[in-house]
C-alpha cells in the first residue's frame, strides 16, 4: 500500500437523510440539511480550494479561498459556510473565482518562505497544493514589505515544532485543540498582521496547557506544526492500518513508514473508536518498539541469581517444555500456569490459554485483567448476562446526563474524553463520583454539575444512596422495570430503607445528603443518563458490589438499551476486553461460559481433543498463595509485569522466588524477569498480526509495520511449547487463530479476518443475528432475558486508617504515562512525568512539615516506600494519591493482599498508610544552618 | 508483611460479610456456590480442612459454607 489519505470533505457531516438536492457544475447531488456547499461538492468529486476548513472542524470562512458562485446569489459566498438549498446551483469554476482565488494565494505566498524543495512538509503542503490548484504563477508583492519570515521557531516539544514563520493564521490548530481535544490551549494572539498562534499565555508548547494529542498538528496544513520524526526522516511513502496498543480506547492509526522506518503514527478518520484523534500517548510514544532496551534472544538460567545466557529459540523451547512436564511429573498437573496479557492480540491470547488448558492440561490460566476489570465481568453477568459495556463511544454524543465514577478519562482515556467533552460544551451535565477534583470536574468550558467527593472505599454506600432517591422518590422507570426486568421488588425494598438514604449514609460517604439527592434527581429524570467508570469502581473489596450497584441504578431509570445511556467500563490496557473475551479467566472458556457447563467443555473437547477439567483453576493471587504454600512451581507470563503491577509485591516476591520455573514473555527485561528462569522476547505491536478488541466490544486489526524483531511471531511460541509438551497445536496464519475462535465461541462467530479486512471493525455480539455487530447491547432483550436487579449492601473495607496509619492512599494513571510505564518510561513522554509524585493535601503537608518536591515516606502495614510530594488541593485533606508508572518508586511496595469479595481483584484504591519527610532531622538541620545567613 | 490469616479464610470471610443481610441458612449456601464457581479444587479442599482446625478464625456463615462444600 501506498500513502493512504482519507478523502477530506472540507466540513463535517449533517445527520439525516439526503433530503436537500443541489447541482454542483451540473452535477445534482443529495445531501442532508445543514450540509456545507463545500461538501455537497465534495460528494460529487468536485473538491473546492480551501485553506482554513478541514472535516474534522466546523466551518470557519476565514481564508476567502473555497469562495463559489451561486444562481440567484450575489457575491462570491465561502462554501464551506454556506449551506445547501433546495434546488440550489452553484457554479465552484469561473474565470471571476479564478482571479479571486489567485489573489488571496498571491497574498498568503507573499508572507510565506518559498523553501519547498527543503521543507519538512513538501509533498504534504496543503499550501503547495492549493497553489497548483488555483494557477498561482506570480506574487507580485515581494518579500521587501513588513513580513513573518523571521519569526521564532518553536522546538520545545519533544514530538513536534512550530514554525511561526510559515503559519497563515488559518487557526485551523487552534479550533482543533478546542473542538476535537477540547482542551483550548491554543488562540490567536493580537489582530490583523500582528495575528499569530500561541499556546497559552505565549508560553512555548511545552510550558502550556497542551497536552500534545496531536490534533493541531494532523490540522495543521503547512509545515507550520511538524513532526520531528518527518522533520528528521523524510515524509513517510506508505501506510499500513493498525490499532494502538495503550489504553482501552482502540485508536485507530495509519502507521506512516519511509522505506521500512516507522515515521509517524496518523490517526485514522475511519476508525471507529477514534474518528481521527489521538493522545499524546497513541500519536507519539512509539519509540519504546525500537528502543536499545528490548531483548531479542531467548534466555535462560537455571538460579535467578545466575547470570542470563542467551539460546535459540529451539533451545528455549525444549527447556521450557522439559522443565514444566518435569514440575507436574513431580508435583502433579495443577502445578503450572499461565498468565496471559490484555497487551498481546487476541490471537496470541487465545493460544496461551489453551497452552494451558489443553497441554498443560488444568485451568490455571488468569490475565492481568483480574487486577482491574474482573468485578466487571462478575458484575455485569450477574445483572446484565454478560461481561461487556453496553454502548460504542458515539453514544455519548447522544447523553444528556453523564455520570462519571472513579474514573479519570482525559488522562486515562484521553480520546473518548474529548469525545465526552465535546458533548459537555454542547449541554449534556456531568456528574463526577471521585475522591479527586479530577480535572473534568472544572475544565475550559466543561463544569460538572456535580462532584460527589466521597471518602476512598464508599462507591457502595453512593450508589445505594443515589438508587435510594429514585425508588423513593418516584423516579423509577416503571415499564422499563416491569418489562425488562426482575427481582426489582425485593431490591426496591432493601434499597428504600433508611439505612440506604443519602441521611443516613452522609456520615459514611462524606458527601452531603443534600447534593446526592441533586445527583440523583438529575441523573434519573435525564432523557438519556449513561454512566462510565474505571478502576476507581473495580479496585475495592467491594469492586463487583459497585457494579452491580450501577447496573441496579441504571435498569431502574430505565437507562439501558439505546443510544446515549448504558453502563460502560473504561478499559485500562488495549485488549482487556479481548483477553476476558478469549477464555484467559480460569473459570470460563471464550464467550464467558463456565467450565463446568458440560455442553460447553463438549465444543472444546471435540476441537481440541483433550479433556478440560471441569473445575475451576487458580487465579493469579491464588497463585502466589499456591506458590508460598508449595503446590504450585511453574509459570507462564505473558507480557505482565506482575512484581511491579500487582498489590504487596513482598508477599508477589516471596511467590516468584518460592517458583521453580518462571518464565517471561515480553519486550523487556522488567520487574517480573528478575525473577525469572527463561525470558522470552515478546513482540510489540508494531510486529503483530492479529486483532485486538477495545473497551467498546470494537475487534479491531492489528497489521504488521515491521517483521518481528525476535525472529518469530509471538503466538508461534505458545504454540511450540504445546508441540514440545506433546500436544500438537499449529495454524499457519492468526486468521486461522480467529477462525477456530469464531468456531468454538458464539459471540465471535461471524468474526473473521476477511470480514474486519472489509468492514474496518466489528462489535461483538458478531454473528447470524448481528452479521455487522451490535454497536449497543441489551436492545430488545438483556442478555441473560431479564435484567436482574441485585442487593448490594454496604460493607465496609477492613482496611481503615488508624492513628498509626490515619491517611488513605489511593493510585491511578496520568495522561503521559501507560500502567508500570515500561513502554512509556522509554519514549520521550518522561518529559512531562519523569517519576511518580504523592499528591498530599495542604493540609496533611502542613501537619508534616512537608513542601513540594521534598522526599517523602509512604509506608502501610506491608511495607516502605519513598517519593517526592506535591501540594495539591484537588486531593481532600486525609487521602493522598500516586502512581505506579516507575518501578524506583514501587507504589505497590504498600498496598495489601485486601481484594475484592467476589473476584479477588486487588483493592488498590484503598491503603492506610503514614507519610513523613524522609531525612527530617537533615532538613531541621539545613534550616538551622541556613538562619545565620538569613540574618545577614 | 503478609496477613497471618489463610488466604482461604481471609477469602471465604470475605464472601460472607457480603450476605449477611440474608438468613444464615440461605447465606451458607449462596457462599458455598460462590466458591463452587470460582474456586480450585486445591483451596476448597484447604478451606475444609481450616474449617476443621480452626473453626473459629471463620465467620459462622462461612464455616458454614465451607461444611456445604
Amino acid at each position: 500500500m501506498g500513502l493512504l489519505k482519507e478523502h477530506d470533505f472540507g466540513t463535517p457531516p449533517q445527520p439525516g437523510p439526503a433530503s436537500v438536492t443541489v447541482e454542483i457544475d451540473g452535477v445534482p447531488v443529495a445531501v442532508p440539511e445543514g450540509t456545507s456547499v463545500m461538501r455537497a461538492a465534495a460528494q460529487t468529486g468536485t473538491d473546492i480550494p480551501k485553506l482554513c476548513a478541514t472535516d474534522s472542524l466546523e466551518a470557519f470562512g476565514s481564508c476567502r479561498l473555497c469562495l463559489v458562485e451561486i444562481d440567484g446569489k450575489k457575491g462570491t459566498p465561502a462554501s464551506c459556510t454556506t449551506p445547501v438549498a433546495e434546488g440550489m446551483k452553484v457554479r465552484t469554476q469561473t474565470p471571476k473565482l479564478e482571479k479571486l482565488r489567485q489573489g488571496v494565494m498571491e497574498l498568503y505566498i507573499s508572507d510565506h518562505p518559498l523553501d519547498c524543495l527543503t521543507c519538512a512538509a513538501n509533498g504534504d503542503c496543503e499550501l503547495q497544493d492549493m497553489s497548483g490548484v488555483v494557477g498561482l504563477r506570480q506574487v507580485r508583492y515581494g518579500y521587501e514589505g513588513e513580513n513573518h519570515l523571521d519569526a521564532p521557531k518553536d522546538t520545545s516539544n519533544p514530538y513536534f515544532d512550530f514554525d511561526a514563520s510559515k503559519c497563515i493564521v488559518c487557526s485551523r490548530c487552534v479550533r482543533a485543540c478546542g473542538e476535537v481535544q477540547g482542551t483550548f490551549a491554543l488562540t490567536i494572539e493580537g489582530r490583523g498582521f500582528d495575528s499569530k498562534v500561541s499556546p497559552s499565555a505565549n508560553d512555548l508548547f511545552m510550558d502550556s496547557e497542551c497536552v500534545s494529542c496531536g490534533a493541531c498538528v494532523q490540522a495543521c496544513p503547512t509545515a507550520t506544526l511538524q513532526e520531528k520524526s518527518v522533520v528528521e526522516l523524510g515524509m513517510p511513502t506508505r501506510s499500513v492500518l493498525t490499532t494502538c496498543a495503550y489504553c482501552g480506547v482502540g485508536c485507530s492509526f495509519k502507521a506512516e513508514l519511509r522505506g521500512d522506518e516507522l515515521v509517524r503514527m496518523v490517526p485514522y478518520k475511519d476508525g471507529g473508536a477514534n474518528e481521527g484523534h489521538s493522545c499524546v500517548k497513541g500519536r507519539f510514544a512509539f519509540g519504546y518498539a525500537t528502543h536499545p532496551d528490548r531483548q531479542l534472544n531467548p534466555m535462560i538460567r537455571e538460579r535467578i541469581t545466575d547470570e542470563w545466557r542467551e539460546v535459540d529459540w529451539e533451545t528455549a523451547i525444549s527447556h521450557v517444555a522439559e522443565k514444566f512436564r518435569d514440575i507436574q511429573a513431580r508435583h502433579g498437573v495443577g502445578s503450572i500456569g499461565g498468565i496471559t496479557s490484555s497487551r498481546c492480540t487476541n490471537e496470541e491470547v487465545y493460544v496461551v490459554q489453551k497452552l494451558v488448558r489443553a497441554a498443560f492440561g488444568n485451568n490455571n490460566v488468569d490475565t492481568c485483567a483480574r487486577v482491574c476489570h474482573s468485578p466487571t465481568g462478575y458484575g455485569l453477568k450477574q445483572t446484565f448476562g454478560t461481561s461487556a459495556g453496553t454502548q460504542d463511544f458515539r453514544s455519548v454524543a447522544e447523553a444528556d446526563v453523564i455520570v462519571v465514577i472513579g474514573a479519570n478519562p482525559t488522562d486515562g482515556h484521553p480520546v473518548f474524553a474529548s469525545r465526552m467533552k465535546r458533548r459537555l460544551r454542547e449541554g449534556a451535565q456531568l456528574i463526577v463520583v471521585d475522591p479527586r477534583r479530577i480535572d473534568l470536574v472544572r475544565s475550559p468550558h466543561v463544569e460538572a454539575s456535580q462532584h460527589l467527593q466521597l471518602a476512598p472505599g464508599t462507591n457502595v454506600a453512593i450508589v445505594n444512596a443515589l438508587s435510594h432517591v429514585v425508588v423513593t422518590e418516584g423516579l423509577v422507570d416503571r415499564s422499563f422495570v416491569t418489562d425488562r426486568c426482575e427481582e426489582f421488588d425485593e431490591w426496591a425494598e432493601f434499597i428504600a430503607r433508611e439505612e440506604n438514604s443519602p441521611e443516613a449514609t452522609e456520615s459514611i460517604t462524606g458527601v452531603p445528603a443534600e447534593q446526592v439527592r441533586s445527583a440523583a434527581r438529575l441523573y434519573a429524570s435525564a432523557g438519556n443518563g449513561a454512566i462510565y467508570y474505571g478502576l476507581g469502581v473495580t479496585e475495592h473489596s467491594q469492586g463487583s458490589t459497585m457494579v452491580m450497584g450501577m447496573a441496579n441504578l441504571a435498569m431502574a431509570t430505565g437507562n439501558i438499551g439505546r443510544e446515549g445511556v448504558g453502563v460502560n467500563p473504561l478499559r485500562g490496557q488495549n485488549n482487556v476486553q479481548g483477553s476476558c473475551d478469549m477464555g484467559s479467566f480460569p473459570h470460563e472458556l471464550s464467550g464467558y461460559r463456565h467450565v463446568s457447563d458440560e455442553a460447553v467443555r463438549e465444543v472444546f473437547e471435540k476441537l481440541w481433543e483433550r479433556p478440560i477439567i471441569p473445575e475451576p483453576g487458580l487465579r493469579i493471587p491464588n497463585m502466589f498463595d499456591a506458590a508460598v504454600d508449595g503446590s504450585f512451581l511453574g509459570l507462564f507470563v505473558q507480557g505482565e509485569d506482575i512484581a511491579q503491577s500487582d498489590p504487596n509485591t513482598q508477599h508477589v516476591n516471596a511467590a516468584l522466588s518460592a517458583m521453580e520455573l518462571v518464565v517471561v514473555q515480553d519486550l523487556f527485561l522488567n520487574e517480573t524477569a528478575k525473577f525469572a528462569h527463561v525470558f522470552l522476547p515478546g513482540t510489540s505491536f508494531l510486529e503483530k498480526d492479529g486483532t485486538f478488541t477495545n473497551a467498546e466490544r470494537r475487534i479491531n486489526r492489528v497489521r504488521p509495520v515491521m517483521t518481528p524483531k525476535t525472529g518469530k511471531d509471538e503466538w508461534r511460541v505458545a504454540c511450540e511449547i504445546a508441540q514440545a509438551m506433546g500436544y500438537d497445536m499449529s495454524y499457519e496464519h492468526p486468521r486461522e487463530i480467529m477462525a477456530e475462535i469464531a468456531a468454538v465461541t458464539p459471540t465471535f462467530a461471524g468474526v473473521s479476518f476477511d470480514k474486519l479486512d472489509k468492514l474496518g471493525s466489528v462489535q461483538w455480539p458478531c454473528n447470524d443475528n448481528a452479521p455487522e455487530g451490535t454497536p449497543t447491547m441489551h436492545v430488545d432483550g438483556f442478555v441473560r432475558g431479564k435484567g436482574r436487579f441485585v442487593r448490594t449492601p454496604f460493607v465496609a473495607t477492613r482496611e481503615r486508617s488508624t492513628r498509626k496509619f490515619p491517611l488513605i492512599l489511593t493510585t491511578g494513571r496520568i495522561l503521559s504515562q501507560y500502567n508500570v510505564g515500561a513502554q512509556t518510561r522509554r519514549t520521550a513522554n518522561v518529559a512531562w512525568h519523569p517519576e511518580d509524585v504523592l499528591e498530599i493535601h495542604p493540609h496533611d503537608a502542613e501537619e508534616r512539615g512537608i513542601s513540594s518536591g521534598d522526599e517523602v515516606t509512604l509506608t502501610s502495614r506491608v511495607g516502605t516506600t519513598t517519593l517526592r510530594a506535591e501540594i495539591a488541593d484537588r486531593m481532600p485533606v486525609g487521602v493522598v494519591y500516586t502512581t505506579f508508572h516507575h518501578p524506583v518508586t514501587g507504589a505497590n511496595v504498600v498496598t495489601t493482599e485486601n481484594s475484592d469479595w467476589a473476584t479477588n481483584c486487588p483493592e488498590y484504591k484503598v491503603t492506610a498508610v503514614q507519610v513523613g519527610l524522609r531525612h527530617p532531622v537533615e532538613r531541621h538541620e539545613a534550616a538551622r544552618d541556613e538562619e545565620p545567613a538569613l540574618a545577614d | 508483611m503478609t496477613s497471618t490469616i489463610s488466604p482461604q479464610v481471609r477469602m471465604a470471610n470475605d464472601i460472607a460479610v457480603q450476605f449477611e443481610h440474608k438468613d444464615a441458612d440461605e447465606a451458607a449456601e449462596e457462599i458455598a456456590a460462590h466458591i463452587r464457581m470460582f474456586w480450585d479444587p486445591r483451596m476448597k479442599s484447604e478451606l475444609l480442612r481450616l474449617a476443621g482446625s480452626e473453626p473459629s478464625s471463620f465467620e459462622p456463615t462461612a464455616l458454614a459454607a465451607a461444611r456445604r462444600l
